[in-house]
């Protein structure tokens, strides 16, 4: 069985040092929360290590909703990382 | 939460009209008593800044903002929720964000906006980046603890 495509997106400061706004990756199934996926990517190279180097501070949304850091992932369709908002 | 109270949400660069959004939870009706509007507008930071860049999630952010607003509605007797924020690049003296309450007495008018801009600020995917005046790279607001705190203020003192 293959794992599912799972979509990220990335916004502002978070966007820009990993160089892309949004991607599709497979996740292994060791990822089961939101903490385990900042920690996997951060792994993956330079502007990773660069975006999440205090992976605390990272915003996370699955399909749209807030979530925190201990929210399990299972059947996200899409999950945002950006840093704290400052609209209004 | 008063029946057939849709919260009104718009996520545009456009720039809004104040006095039609007024208008458009008063008008063909006698129930209003206060309608209160808060407009957030871009500051030039003592002519250092050229502009400034809204960042959005796009779905989310209506969403967001959505869900918010229904909160509002729960919380107080309101006949009318608005909420507009802009995105894109927007010059200092232009508008950002509008928020429009309407109810029978000002208080509670006056409360659902406040409640709406201290929660909007916090939770809805938005994200400003400077332009400088000087061409400089500008950088990236920073999010204020006092911004959090605002928001929190309003789950102790219900």
């Amino acid at each position: 069985m293959t794992e599912p495509l799972t979509k990220l997106v990335y916004f502002a400061w978070v966007r820009e040092r990993i160089g892309k706004p949004e991607e599709e990756v497979f996740l292994p199934s060791t990822v089961e929360t939101v903490a385990d996926l900042l920690l996997w990517l951060k792994a993956r190279g330079e502007e990773y290590e660069n975006a999440l180097q205090y992976p605390e501070v990272i915003r996370v949304a699955i399909d749209h909703e807030h979530v925190d850091h201990r929210e399990k992932i299972a059947g996200a369709r899409e999950i945002a990382l950006f840093p704290p908002m400052t609209g209004g | 939460m008063p029946a057939g109270v849709v919260p009104m949400v718009r996520i545009q660069r456009q720039d809004f009209d104040i006095a039609a959004e007024i208008g458009r939870l008063t008008e063909g009706r006698t129930d209003v008593g206060a309608v209160v509007t808060f407009s957030g507008l871009c500051r030039d930071e003592a002519g250092a800044l050229a502009a400034l860049e809204l960042e959005h999630y796009p779905g989310m952010a209506e969403a967001e903002i959505a869900r918010i607003a229904e909160e509002a509605l729960g919380r107080w007797p309101l006949m009318g929720l608005s909420a507009i924020h802009r995105f894109g690049k927007i010059a200092p003296g232009e508008n950002i964000v509008l928020v429009v309450a309407a109810s029978a007495h000002r208080q509670v008018a006056f409360e659902a906006a406040s409640f709406l801009m201290d929660y909007l600020k916090s939770r809805a995917p938005f994200w400003k980046k400077e332009h400088r005046v000087d061409g400089s790279e500008g950088n990236w607001v920073d999010a204020k603890d006092a911004d959090d705190q605002a928001a929190a203020r309003w789950n102790s003192s219900r």
